[in-house]
């Protein structure tokens, strides 16, 4: 028995939806009711999600499919569908729940804008497309939904519309996901034609079941890697990750909710819940699609980690650790280990929330400042801020034992230390996880200690609005822990399907150890190198960064994100202009310049012929241009110069190709 | 019902008639009144059509010239219907655009007489017939860019006539080949004739090449495009908004009606010349587009575009080396009839939406705005509703035809399927950059006097842009015009 929730399971992504469209016609001045709007909406959505996700406690492997035809084209039915399984259940709750802390915390945050109704209608209207986007049961459906989250991803970072560079990020972060979206939608056209639906589940019929899978044949490692292409752009991999970092241009709450906690999980989200076609016809485990999956995680997510250790910008480090952890959930899926992966994705949902929060709360305290140099000694001024912040910062870090990121990113380790082709993405995700311990220890030494500059001077604690969602999502960070250890990895079992018991001898593994080394170096590592940092240091200028001070070239090469965007402008996007101002060029004179020639041959032509045909065949054409001459004649009234002589040209030619087609028949 | 299809295209004739007639120089309530009267019964034809039957309805057939088999044939099937639906919309839509300056009677006049011409090409089923319509459309339009046209109206009206003229002689001659070898101008027996090759020989090619570029050129197909930018640059709104809504899909419609059929060979042949030339319309238009400063002929490079999508699954089908593929010959072809319905909607309202900036600020450069989303949200919000519907964004009408164009065609044409996403891409660009460059950033000195959206503009706005939700959202009552012909258009095809 399935109660009403998971037959209506649309209810959940509808209401936010629906709080987003009554707020879009309210007024710019009735912001409690606004705010009052999506929060409920987005409590809604949460405790539907708490409903459904008791239905799936209930029998280990759940699987509910609602089908139904969306439109009928020619003698086909189009249909779309909602899928409720374990994937999606732990999906759906996440969002709610982060979606809502970060809600409340926008009230406060948000509390001076003058568009403060406009922010909530596109909040709302992400979520509900993100809540959507999570429970799709068919690939156009998630496409559909994938966009609409793309969308409320734009009008979100360009939000502050005034700014220019907002306005550019927007525009960036749109092209850019499309370049990916765009190899997504040949993805899904090639797997449409091939299996006939793009149902997931379809009681055995669906593209991710066996039937359908048995029609992809080789075509599925190409299908698999055009749809991964829509994942490399939502979910910042490299080579489109340009935009993520340059999405901060938003609201802080905005790049707490879409571009850490949710919509850039997306596409960990998209390989995760297509992996049959990834993991088609395997050798050893290895398909090629899952090798690229994998190679691409491992680039993305220690590139990212380097560039992060050289950003000022207390939101940019945030950023490139999204990209970086993004990239460790890739290489979690690549290597098999897809349930490690969504867990880390879970947990980062929460500690990443937490953290770009904990960034909002400081960016508010500062008075609006981001530069980390210019921060410090925010410990006591802002004390709930900074204890939350820590503990997501080791979380994030994975600190083992108490804070959930440690978990799962062990877990990941575990999944990479096995991957049979080679060994080298596993040690370079170690790597990976000593510079991120390190830039963590960088920022929160930067921020929190030290003594007060600058602008941290007049800092003060953020409203109880703000404090609040912190303090929820710190716990969430801790607590989250309970269902990830391998002594009862029941977060793991739910996501599997596998029976789970409880055994407390499980709980000390040697990569735990391998853990704790790793993140203990990396947070030595930092403390030592930047003990001083924000202070002078023998003939070191304060603002300058210690990493700046022994290896300045590298240290540019970082923080200008090693020149990447640079790269791009002067290849790629030089070219398409040039593409462009060619084409239009092409127009104004090549192509129109046969047409003028054309044109100046005719009106020769034209004058020639009508004073032979004036003369010569007189009487044959008068019968048949009267008509035309009759235009004409309406056409000089309109005051024209040329026609008559074109139209003139064109009764004769007619006349002559007449004879020809006469003479051919 | 008899006599309906003559009813909807002789009012607006009337209309015109009665417009001169009328007292007062403003000729715009008594066209809408016509127009009014005309739309009621269009809706008449709808509510009464057949949705399950593929053949033709309400057939009007009278003998006219039998001397030349002119016979007076019209007829609608799903695909007529849906047109003169579009037309009922997209003049209407026309009439309530920004006013041209010293537009009086005889500018709506010609309107009445050019939407009457439309109707006519849309429901006639003998050539002759159809072609005196098809070259009736043709004066009013130039005659409207010609007298009310904007800056080089003179030279963007010779272009249009001159192209689109030399297209119809082509055409007319084509046609006059194909009535000396078989003795008929209807179309149901010429299609019939198509099966097993109309003509042989250089004769057929050139029958076939004179067909073609009449219709190219109407559509048009690159490269037979380039007066295409100056006239819906020059014209007046309302009158790029006929022209892009209505007027080009004649080029299409000729396509599938007359074209495909007729010449299924000739097709097979040069397939894949086509589809390049298809790809050439979708790849370079948009990025010409790109180039525009001008939010007119930027707006005009993106319908040359959005035909293409068009042209590409028409090319895709006809040229289709697979038998039996009727699923994807079925998809293409709707994804084909529903753009037509979509475009003609999306981007009459951006140039409406482009004639308001124009009459806000004397000026319609996208570098001539600025900060707009600050001083005029409203107007920005809706606009930017029909940028995202022509970029093809899921939820709004542009998404749904070019899905289906693109499952189509990939099917049958995967290699220059997949080309054409490029345009798909270069047109998210340049609509992306225009809103930046007219919504954002501080806000421009010259925009700061702007009014928001009028209420008059908005009683416009509004129904459009839930049109294009309820299209995007809920496609069926689209569809179901036109499921019957698709069937059978494919079964034949196929």
């Amino acid at each position: 028995m399935n109660s009403w929730i998971v037959t209506y399971l649309w209810f959940v992504p509808a209401a936010p939806f629906v709080a987003s469209l009554i707020i879009l016609t309210l007024s710019n001045a009735r912001r409690r009711s606004a705010a009052a709007l999506a929060i409920a909406g987005q409590i809604a959505a949460l405790a539907m999600s708490i409903l459904a996700f008791g239905q799936t406690l209930q029998t280990p492997g759940f699987r509910v499919v609602q089908n139904f035809t969306w439109f009928t084209f020619g003698e086909q039915a189009l249909r779309l569908g909602f899928v409720f399984d374990p994937l999606g259940a732990a999906m759906l709750l996440m969002v709610a729940l982060a979606g809502l802390c970060i809600f409340v915390f926008s009230v406060g945050y948000m509390a001076e804008d003058k568009n403060f109704t406009r922010f909530f209608a596109y909040l709302s209207f992400f979520s509900g497309a993100m809540l959507g986007l999570v429970i799709a049961n068919s690939l156009l459906l998630l496409f559909i939904f994938w966009e609409l989250v793309g969308l409320a991803s734009y009008l979100l970072i360009g939000f502050w519309i005034e700014r220019p560079r907002a306005a550019e990020a927007a525009k960036k972060a749109f092209i850019t996901t499309r370049i990916g979206d765009m190899g997504f939608f040949l993805g899904i056209l090639w797997l449409y034609g091939r299996s006939g639906t793009l149902l997931f589940y379809d009681r055995g019929n669906g593209c991710l079941e066996s039937a359908g899978l048995a029609m992809l044949g080789a075509s599925a490692t190409f299908i698999a890697l055009l749809i991964f292409c829509g994942a490399v752009g939502k979910s910042g991999q490299f080579p489109l990750h340009v935009w993520l970092p340059d999405a901060m241009e938003g609201p802080t709450p905005v790049s707490a909710l879409i571009h850490a906690a949710t919509m850039v999980a997306a596409g960990v989200f998209l390989v995760a819940r297509v992996y049959p076609l990834f993991s088609l016809g395997p050798i050893n485990g290895v398909t090629p699609s899952l090798t690229v999956v994998v190679w691409i995680g491992v680039t993305t997510a220690l590139m990212a980690a380097l560039i992060a250790i050289a950003q000022a910008d207390i939101k940019r480090v945030l950023a490139y650790s999204t990209v970086s952890q993004l990239g460790l959930m890739m290489v979690s899926l690549g290597v098999g280990g897809v349930a490690a992966g969504i867990m880390h994705l879970l947990a980062h949902g929460f500690f990443k929330a937490l953290l770009f929060l904990g960034a909002g709360s400081v960016i508010h305290g500062c008075h609006g400042e981001q530069d980390i140099r210019k921060m410090g000694g925010l410990r006591r001024l802002m004390p709930v801020t900074f204890f939350t912040y820590a503990v997501g910062m080791m979380a994030l870090s994975g600190v083992p034992f108490f804070f959930s990121g440690g978990w799962t990113k062990e877990e990941i380790l575990h999944a990479t230390a096995s991957w049979a082709p080679s060994h080298a993405p596993y040690y370079l995700i170690l790597a990976g996880v000593v510079l991120t311990a390190l830039y963590m220890t960088r920022q929160v030494i930067y921020v929190f200690f030290g003594n007060p500059r600058a602008t941290a001077e007049h800092a003060h604690e953020s409203p109880r609005a703000m404090t609040m969602p912190l303090i929820v999502l710190a716990l969430c960070a801790i607590f989250f822990s309970v269902v990830l250890t391998p002594a009862w990895p029941w977060l793991h079992g739910y996501l599997t399907g596998e029976p789970v018991h409880f055994e407390i001898a499980r709980l000390i593994q040697p990569m735990l150890f391998v853990s704790l080394v790793l993140v203990g170096g990396g947070v030595a590592a930092g403390i030592w190198i930047y003990r001083k940092a924000g202070a002078p240091e023998r003939d070191r200028p304060a603002e300058i960064d210690p990493l700046e001070y022994a290896q300045p070239a590298l240290f540019r090469f970082l923080a200008n994100g090693m020149w990447i965007d640079e790269l791009y402008d002067r290849t790629v996007i030089a070219f398409s202009w040039a593409s462009a101002r060619l084409s239009d060029w092409m127009d104004r004179y090549f192509w129109d310049g046969l047409v003028r020639g054309f044109g100046a041959i005719a009106q020769l032509f034209g004058i020639f012929t009508t004073s032979v045909g004036e003369r010569g065949i007189n009487a044959g054409v008068d019968e048949t241009t009267v008509g035309t001459r009759g235009l004409g004649r309406l056409i000089s009234a309109a005051h024209s110069g040329q026609i008559q002589t074109y139209l003139g040209a064109v009764a004769i030619g007619m006349l002559a190709l007449l004879l020809l087609y006469a003479w051919l028949a | 019902m008899v006599g309906l299809i003559t009813a909807i295209i002789f009012i607006p004739l009337v209309g015109a008639l009665a417009v001169c007639a009328w007292p007062q120089r403003n000729g715009r309530p008594i066209a809408l009144m016509f127009n009014a009267i005309s739309a009621v019964c269009a809706l008449v034809l709808w509510r009464n059509f057949d949705p399950t039957s593929s053949g033709l309805q309400f057939v009007e057939r009278h003998a006219w010239i039998p001397a030349i088999g002119a016979e007076y044939l019209l007829g609608v099937d799903g695909l007529s219907l849906l047109l003169v639906l579009l037309t009922s919309t997209i003049v209407p839509f026309a009439l309530l655009a920004q006013p041209v300056p010293g537009a009086g009677r005889a500018f709506y006049a010609t309107m009445l007489i050019m939407q009457s011409a439309l109707y006519g090409t849309f429901t006639a089923q003998n050539f002759i017939l159809w072609f005196l319509f098809y070259e009736m459309s043709l004066l009013p339009a130039f005659l409207l860019i010609k007298i009310w046209g904007g800056e080089n109206r003179d030279r963007a009206a010779t272009k249009f006539f001159l192209y689109t003229f030399l297209g119809s002689v082509a055409m007319l001659l084509s046609f006059l080949g194909i009535y000396f070898a078989k003795g008929t101008f209807d179309f149901a027996a010429l299609a019939a004739f198509g099966k097993n090759g109309l003509l042989t020989g250089k004769l057929a090619w050139l029958a076939f090449a004179g067909i073609f570029v009449g219709l190219a050129v109407k559509v048009p197909l690159f490269p037979f495009h380039t007066w295409l930018p100056d006239a819906y640059q020059t014209a007046p709104t309302g009158v790029s908004m006929v022209l892009t809504g209505v007027l080009s899909k004649m080029g299409v419609y000729g396509f599938v009606r007359l074209l495909l059929p007729l010449f299924p060979n000739e097709i097979k042949i040069i397939g894949p010349w086509l589809l390049g030339l298809a790809i050439c319309s979708i790849v370079f238009a948009p990025l010409a587009a790109w180039a525009q400063r001008d939010l007119k002929r930027m707006i005009a490079y993106l319908s040359i575009n959005h035909l293409g999508y068009c042209m590409l699954a028409l090319f895709a089908v006809a040229a289709s080396p697979v038998v039996g593929a009727t699923i994807d010959m079925q998809a293409a072809l709707s994804g084909v009839f529903m753009q037509i319905f979509n475009h003609g909607i999306t981007a009459a309202t951006l140039f409406y939406f482009a004639g308001l900036l124009e009459r806000r600020r004397g000026l319609r450069g996208i570098d001539d705005f600025g900060g707009l989303m600050q001083r005029t949200p409203l107007l920005c919000g809706w606009m930017s509703v029909a940028m995202f519907s022509s970029l093809g964004l899921p939820g709004l009408n542009g998404f749904i035809g070019e899905f289906l164009i693109f499952k189509g065609s990939f099917a049958i044409a995967a290699a220059f399927t997949a080309i054409a996403v490029i345009g798909l891409l270069v047109t998210a660009i340049v609509f992306v950059r225009a809103m930046q460059s007219l919504f954002s950033g501080p806000l421009a000195e010259s925009c700061s006097g702007f009014p928001d959206l009028l209420r008059s503009e908005k009683l416009v706005i509004v129904p459009v842009t839930l049109l294009m939700f309820a299209i995007g959202i809920a496609p069926q009552f689209i569809f179901n015009i036109f499921n019957a012909t698709v069937v059978q258009m494919a079964r034949l095809f196929g």
